[in-house]
């Protein structure tokens, strides 16, 4: 087994590292669905939405790695801090790593009201990044914004047909719904780094994100005709490194075959 | 593949529905989605192909799965899409009328003109 690397962020690199870490986690969790969606043609969106996930994961991991190793005699690579970091040090956010469903079985309800929440933050999170005064984050967002423009569409459509669709669906998004809505709570979550960012220029403050998102959410869900579950005390910190029970068997699957092969090519 | 069936916004809200549950919808054939062809435009300038078909709930959702489907590899800058059953088609059986009678008129096609040489792109 390849030993594992341990970080020493700088505020500007943990701050790009949660972004990163939030877009490869929640990949990993679409590309779960791949064979498995309920429809043929849902299953190849979701697993182009992954992979443009995925694309973007990589291009923050690299600038990521550049920020860190900065002033160290190294860097390191996007793969090696996808597959080489222990679970402590992944800082994504904890909705992201949430399993699709229950019980090991997919939760196509719970799958796309995630989707709807996390791709309208991303928008917004892009969107606030275009002006960034690190050139390759504000190019790396100039690119995705058009990507998640088009996954928050394809997510509130489907929470619009399934909210306002049959007695079933509308039960299943409910609990789906507030089954997630204490995680939404961490998106807009603000420390040290959010501040040092914000203050730098360097990308926006989660919280200053809020109202845009409620407003977002308050459109689509009372147009899919689901009720706002109350607002939650709940505070999960995967942000801060303290992960669900889920995320360690998530990143064993996801490193396994790194830290078994190490530097495996085919 | 088996459908599930999913429903369509406003379905079974207003009064339609039984008002019963149901289990795990299973997909009944009267039930599926609709089958929609799509058409995609390469670039600007070109036609439409026909390029597949796919099953969708309703016109903006089949835009946006043939977005998915056909245009992932950059095939595209335009889809339309229209429904399989809006769709009129030439009867197999009418092949022979139709289309044999034109085997021998050669003299359809322009072959026999000497083209100028001044006269590009024919």
């Amino acid at each position: 087994m390849t030993s594992s690397i341990a970080l020493k962020p700088n505020a500007d690199a943990q701050y790009v590292l949660r972004l990163a870490d939030t877009c490869l986690v929640w990949s990993h969790r679409l590309a779960e669905w791949c064979g498995h969606a309920p429809v043929l043609e849902e299953d190849i969106a979701l697993a182009n939405h992954a992979l443009d996930l995925l694309g973007q994961a990589r291009a923050l991991l690299t600038r990521a790695g550049q920020l860190e190793g900065q002033g160290q005699d190294r860097q390191y690579s996007e793969d090696q801090l996808a597959y080489l970091r222990d679970e402590r040090d992944f800082v994504n956010v904890t909705l992201a790593e949430l399993p699709n469903g229950t019980n090991g079985r997919g939760d196509f309800a719970f799958t796309v009201l995630r989707n709807f929440v996390l791709s309208s933050w991303a928008l917004l999170m892009w969107q606030h990044l275009a002006p960034s005064r690190d050139a390759e984050l504000a190019a790396i967002a100039g690119k995705a914004v058009k990507e998640a423009r088009y996954h928050r569409e394809h997510a509130a459509d489907w929470v619009i047909r399934l909210g306002d669709g049959t007695e079933e669906s509308a039960l299943r998004m409910q609990a789906a719904l507030d089954r997630l809505w204490p995680y939404t709570n961490e998106l807009f979550d603000s420390d040290e780094v959010d501040r040092a960012a914000a203050a730098s220029g360097l990308g926006p403050d989660g919280a200053s994100l809020r109202e845009a998102w409620l407003a977002d959410m308050q459109t689509v869900l009372s147009e899919a005709r689901l009720p706002l579950p109350p607002k939650s005390a709940y505070r999960s910190e995967a942000r801060c490194g303290r992960h669900s029970e889920h995320m360690g068997r998530l990143l064993a699957e996801m490193q396994v075959l790194q830290r078994s092969h190490p530097g495996g090519r085919w | 593949m088996t459908r599930e069936t999913l429903p369509s916004p406003g379905q079974g809200r207003d009064g339609e529905g039984s008002g019963s549950l149901r289990p795990q919808a299973t997909g009944s054939a009267g039930a599926e989605w609709p089958l929609w062809e799509v058409f995609v435009r390469s670039k600007a300038g070109l036609d439409h192909k026909h390029c597949g078909s796919l099953h969708a709930p309703d016109a903006k959702a089949a835009i946006q799965l043939a977005r998915e489907v056909y245009t992932r590899r950059q095939e595209g800058t335009s889809i339309w899409v229209v429904r399989s059953d809006q769709i009129v088609a030439s009867d197999p059986g009418d092949k022979d009328m139709y289309f044999d009678p034109m085997v021998d008129k050669v003299y359809r096609h322009p072959t026999f003109y000497e083209l100028p040489e001044s006269v590009n792109h024919m």
